[in-house]
Formats: C-alpha cells, sequence, structure tokens
C-alpha cells in the first residue's frame, strides 16, 4: 500500500517511477503485476501487454457508457441512484444490470463503462479495505478507500481500461463522495452524474438541491426523478431506478422502481 | 552454542535465535534513552555521550522526528537507526499519500517492527542492532509510547527505557511513575530527567531532552532549560531529605 511499495523498490528511487507505474514498449515478457504490490501476496493475475494485444483502445468489446449513475452528499449522507440498461449498440441487452457495487456495508461504488472491470476492481478495492480494517482495527476512510483504486488502475492507464465510478459512503469525518476512472482522475465532490444520460440527471439535480436541508424522503425522490428524467430522454438508460441511502451506520437499498412505473406515477402528479 | 549462531535464519536446538539476542546485546551498550506519556504531553531524554573537542555536537542527535506528530529515539547502533528512521519517513508521507491521512503511532511502530522482523528471516542480513522508542499523538490527540526491539516485536508503555542501565531507569520508573507524577507538562518532563539522572554522570549537561506537545511539532530543550529543572529538582531532593532528617529528629 505504500509508495514505496507501490515502486517496488525497498528505498524510494524516484528515477524508476516513470518507467515501472505506466505502459511498457520493451519486452513482450514483461508483465506489470500491480497486484503483487497490493498487500504482499502471492497473487498473480496474467495481464496482456499493450504490445501482444495491438490496437490497446480500438477493442469490439462495448462498454456501459450507455447509463446513467448518480450520487450526491447531503445533510444526511449520500443518495446513491442508478439505471439498470446495458446496451450493445441499438441493441438492448438487459434491463436488469446491477450498477451499484457494494464495496462493503458501508462503501458503495457505481458501475459505468466497461461492466466486467467496474466490477473486478470494485471486488479487489473491498478485498483492500477488509485488509485495511483488519490491520488497522478501524474502517477505512472514503478518501483512503478511493485513493487504493485510482492508484490501481493508474497502473494500467493506457491499457484499455474503460471505468468510470463513484466510491461513496460514510466515514468518521462525515459523508464521502468520490468520482474515480480509469483515466487516473479522482475527484472530491457534493454530487456527482457519470454516463450518456447524466446531463439530463444534473439538470433535475441541481435544481432539486436549491433547498440547503433536504430530509431523506425528499433526497431520495430527487434521486428518483434525475434518473427517470435521464431514462426519459437517453436511449441508452432505462429499465429500474435503483436508490440506495448511505448514512452513519452504512447503506441500505431503499427502492427499486420501474421507470415505466414511475413514468405513470408522475404523469398522473402532473395531471 | 556457536554452532547456532553464525546465521541468523538458524533456530538453535532449545529455540533461540542467537543473532537476534546478540542484536539485542548491542541494544545494550548503547546509551540510554528514556521515553514518557504523560497526559497532554509525551517526553523524550537521552543521554548525551561526551562529544571531542573537534566534533560538531549538532550533528550527533539520537532524536529524530518521523513527520510532525511522531518522533523517536533509539538505543544501539547508529548507522542501523538511521537507515529505520529515514525508511519510517519515507512510510509517513507514504501513507499520508495513499490514506490522506497522518499515520498513527501504531501504525509507523508496527511498519518498523515488521521491517525489523524481516530482517531475522532473510539470508544474508543482519538484524537491526537498535531499539526504538516512538511517541506522538494520533489524530484523535491520544497520547502514544511505543518500544521495539531488535526480533521485530513492539509494545505500548506509559514510561520505559532503552540501552545502558535501562533496568536500572525502568525500575525507577516502575516506581515513580504515578498519577500525580505525570499531573502537568511540567511534572513529565522533571520525571524523565530524575529517571536519566539515576544513570548519567556529571547531570544535567550530558542529558538531551524532547517534548511533543498536543498538536505542537517536536521541541527540543535548550540545556540552558534542562540545567533550570536539574536544578529545581535538586533542590526538591534537598528539601525532601531535610523533612526526613527532621521527622527523624522529632
Amino acid at each position: 500500500m505504500a509508495l514505496a511499495n507501490v515502486l517496488q523498490s525497498e528505498s524510494v528511487d524516484f528515477s524508476n517511477y516513470g518507467r515501472k507505474c505506466r505502459g511498457f514498449t520493451s519486452s513482450l515478457y514483461e508483465t506489470e503485476l500491480g497486484l503483487e504490490s497490493v498487500g504482499g501476496d502471492n497473487l498473480s493475475f496474467a495481464v496482456r501487454t499493450a504490445c501482444s494485444d495491438g490496437d490497446g483502445s480500438e477493442r469490439k468489446i462495448q462498454f456501459l457508457h450507455g447509463t446513467t449513475t448518480l450520487a450526491f452528499k447531503f445533510q444526511h449522507g449520500v443518495i446513491v441512484a442508478v439505471d439498470s440498461r446495458a446496451t450493445a449498440g441499438a441493441y438492448i441487452a438487459s434491463q436488469t444490470v446491477k450498477k451499484v457495487i457494494e464495496i462493503n456495508p458501508y462503501l458503495l461504488g457505481t458501475m459505468a463503462g466497461g461492466a466486467a472491470d467496474c466490477s473486478f476492481w470494485e471486488r479487489l478495492l473491498a478485498r483492500q479495505c477488509r485488509v485495511y480494517e483488519l490491520r488497522n482495527k478501524e474502517r477505512i476512510s472514503v478518501a483512503a478507500a478511493s485513493k487504493l483504486l485510482a492508484n490501481m488502475v493508474y497502473q494500467y492507464k493506457g491499457m484499455g481500461l474503460s471505468m468510470g465510478t463513484m466510491v461513496c459512503g460514510w466515514d468518521k469525518t462525515g459523508p464521502g463522495l468520490y468520482y474515480v476512472d480509469s483515466e487516473g482522475n479522482r475527484v472530491c465532490g457534493d454530487l456527482f452524474a457519470v454516463g450518456s444520460g447524466s446531463m439530463y440527471a444534473y439538470g433535475i439535480v441541481d435544481s432539486g438541491l436549491k433547498q440547503k436541508d433536504l430530509t431523506v424522503e425528499e433526497a431520495c425522490d430527487l434521486g428518483c426523478r434525475a434518473i427517470y428524467q435521464a431514462t426519459y430522454r437517453d436511449a441508452y438508460s432505462g429499465g429500474q431506478v435503483n436508490l440506495y441511502h448511505v448514512h452513519s451506520e452504512g447503506w441500505n437499498r431503499v427502492s427499486q422502481s420501474d421507470v415505466l412505473l414511475l413514468h405513470q406515477q408522475y404523469q398522473a402528479e402532473k395531471a | 552454542m556457536s554452532l547456532y549462531d553464525r546465521a541468523i535464519t538458524v533456530f538453535s536446538p532449545d529455540g533461540h535465535l542467537f543473532q537476534v539476542e546478540y542484536a539485542q546485546e548491542a541494544v545494550k551498550k548503547g546509551s540510554t534513552a528514556v521515553g514518557i506519556r504523560g497526559k497532554d504531553i509525551v517526553v523524550l531524554g537521552v543521554e548525551k555521550k561526551s562529544v571531542a573537542k573537534l566534533q560538531e555536537e549538532r550533528t550527533v542527535r539520537k532524536i529524530c522526528t518521523l513527520d510532525d506528530h511522531v518522533c523517536m529515539a533509539f538505543a544501539g547502533l547508529t548507522a542501523d537507526a538511521r537507515i529505520v528512521i529515514n525508511r519510517a519517513r519515507v512510510e509517513c508521507q507514504s501513507h499520508r499519500l495513499t490514506v490522506e491521512d497522518p499515520v498513527t503511532v501504531e501504525y509507523i511502530t508496527r511498519h518498523i517492527a515488521t521491517l525489523k522482523q524481516r530482517y531475522t528471516q532473510s539470508n544474508g542480513r543482519r538484524p537491526f542492532g537498535i531499539s526504538a522508542l516512538i511517541v506522538g499523538f494520533d489524530c484523535d490527540g491520544t497520547p502514544r509510547l511505543y518500544q521495539t526491539d531488535p526480533s521485530g516485536t513492539y509494545h505500548a508503555w506509559k514510561a520505559n527505557a532503552i540501552g545502558r542501565s535501562a533496568k536500572t531507569v525502568r525500575e525507577f520508573l516502575e516506581k515513580n511513575y504515578t498519577d500525580e507524577a505525570i499531573a502537568t507538562d511540567n511534572e513529565s518532563i522533571k520525571l524523565a530527567i530524575k529517571a536519566l539522572l539515576e544513570v548519567v554522570q556529571s547531570g544535567g549537561k550530558n542529558i538531551e531532552l524532547a517534548v511533543i506537545r498536543r498538536n505542537q511539532p517536536l521541541k527540543l530543550l535548550e540545556s540552558k532549560e534542562i540545567e533550570t529543572l536539574v536544578t529545581e529538582i535538586e533542590k526538591e531532593k534537598e528539601d525532601e531529605a531535610e523533612k526526613k532528617k527532621q521527622k527523624k529528629s522529632t
């Protein structure tokens, strides 16, 4: 976990930093087993190097960029709302995808981009968080958890990972919300929306968050409505709205509402 | 016995790692260091070895900061200590980088202890010949004092001493470490000086003292301050002796 471990050297030698942490242009057999540096266990996951793969970023795997995920902080914690549609081009592959990953009872991660990338790295993050908890006898902070994730994926920067996730939780400094992606961004914030429907979601949440203190019900409703509006206009978002609320005791799943039913409900309200 | 003490990675038939024990002997030859955990202050005191005439005094420092809120004193091989301190300093910053929080005293002690243990279990290396006293405050304001030894074990202490005559000092501390003795910052500092005076020759000149107060960086006491405190202590001792005499005579 320490910088020295990541650099895989006993003494910090900054001359090696650039060479070890980024992509490789040299030998085909050199694999950056970034995972080895994770806790010093003997994990080896064979990683295809950029060379053997040929065309790094132009893969034919369809990613979940078509999505809407949303998280915002408020007085009583963090609301996480996501849709559940997966598309492969114009084909709707699934309407029941779980885009919120439960890292541990007090940390959540959202999924946007490559589903495999998101779920794999967040499960690995869950393992690291648990080890941290055991070693240090206290829960990991949201800042540290998001940092661990960001550092893990940064080692694979340029190698074709696609992941845009929000790490949400509650630690001793209060509610925590970080956006982490495979480009190496890690940003702390009060509100994030990720995916093709994010712009529509932002519109709703930005206007709804005018009041300073929302109650839990109001915040949940806002999150639900924002995702619904995004699914209404964005073809690549739809299915159900999965809503989670993170508070000081941990997270709990508030609701799972089908978008079509929500549509009827909101239409009825307008009339 | 001589068959089993050459290589570090060999146990003796009765379960000793002789190289580690010899390293502990090396520690016992080093100059004394004492650590005291008060209520709002932690104190480190070391016996200053007399400096050669032409030697610059400033370069001989046995108390070092690891971070703003943690510092350590050691007893044993100075060169080994330098390496350990270096690694600990890097780890303190790495921790700040990856976890966005300063280290807890326990964490950095554990790191140093793990480092020392690694050197008792690899071939081609000998153990570090130092014991360390690591003091500081955690984020939540609790003062801490930990001691590590060459075998890689660590324990938390209320007060401890390492190095030459550590046993005598520890016995003194066991007798004199009371809640009253650490009631105020000044009292805790005086307790540290008293403990060191037990074993140090020629008094205040050969004592180096450092304190950390909550949310403040390490402060090395100047020799003048130490002298003042030493005279205070000696005066108290005299007063005590006077009282006892009077009691006896009445």
